[in-house]
């Protein structure tokens, strides 16, 4: 599933645009841990959190992952959706809980 | 051996959001010198939960790292506390950070398991009230 396509299919916020939204995803890792979310998510996937400040991006950076999703209608501040932009990450929102979002991630694959 | 490229960073120990900044210029580079991917994720990981751990335990500190073909070497040393129990906080799952460092997504007692889960050496030298020096290097290796 591409990231437009994740976007339209769960009906998602789209919070801070990425580098393409024709990225492929590559998978699906739901975390609020940085540490664990570093180590364990998938490399090119989407990461879904309720984590919202500004650590959320550089760990996307440093994990490799193109497209973070918050969760439960959190909110983003400013200062992480302008981050997300300048490293080319998508920032999304919804106020479905991860659950029902990886979920429906898997339900929605082509 | 071969002239390595060295990056120096002080890590702010007080700027939490900040966090990871070092980490991202780490991974930047090793990306834009052509190193093989599973060794620039090791690095980046490395780099980040040894940057983390003196921002969130030691009030900043100092990390040197130096790239050479095929290898990346990352010392971090902090003038903070000291870890009293070194095997103890090995333990994945074991962390002393703060309640504002939790709250922000750290302190999942990952940060040294980490580390030597990904990088080939790692030496800790820590004294109580003097600080904590960390050295790692990585091989380029199948993850």
């Amino acid at each position: 599933m591409t990231i437009r396509q994740l976007i339209d299919r769960l009906s998602l916020r789209v919070l801070a645009g990425g580098a393409s939204d024709e990225t492929q995803l590559q998978g699906c890792y739901i975390g609020d841990l940085l540490s664990r979310v570093i180590s364990r998510s998938v490399q090119g996937g989407l990461w879904i959190t309720i984590m919202n400040n500004l650590n959320v991006a550089a760990v996307a950076v440093l994990a490799d992952i193109p497209c973070v999703l918050l969760a439960e209608g959190v909110e983003a501040p400013e200062d992480l959706c302008e981050k997300c932009a300048e490293e080319g990450i998508f920032l999304l929102g919804s106020d479905r809980s991860a659950y029902e979002l990886a979920a429906a991630y898997a339900q929605n694959q082509p | 051996m071969p002239d390595a490229i060295r990056m120096r960073f002080d890590v702010d120990g007080n700027d939490f959001a900040a966090a990871g900044t070092a980490s991202s210029e780490v991974k930047r580079a090793l990306k834009q010198l052509g190193m093989p991917s599973g060794l620039v994720k090791r690095a980046a990981i490395c780099m980040y939960e040894g940057e983390i751990n003196m921002v969130i335990h030691a009030d900043g500190g100092v990390a040197s790292v130096a790239i050479r073909p095929g290898s990346v070497e990352i010392e971090l040393c902090d003038h903070g506390p000291g870890i009293p129990d070194l095997e103890l906080a090995m333990q994945e799952g074991y962390s002393t950070a703060s309640e504002q460092a939790r709250n922000l997504g750290f302190g999942a007692g990952m940060g040294l398991p980490n580390m030597k889960r990904y990088a080939d050496e790692l030496k800790i030298e820590t004294e109580l009230g003097v600080g904590t020096t960390v050295y790692m290097l990585l091989h380029d290796r199948p993850c």
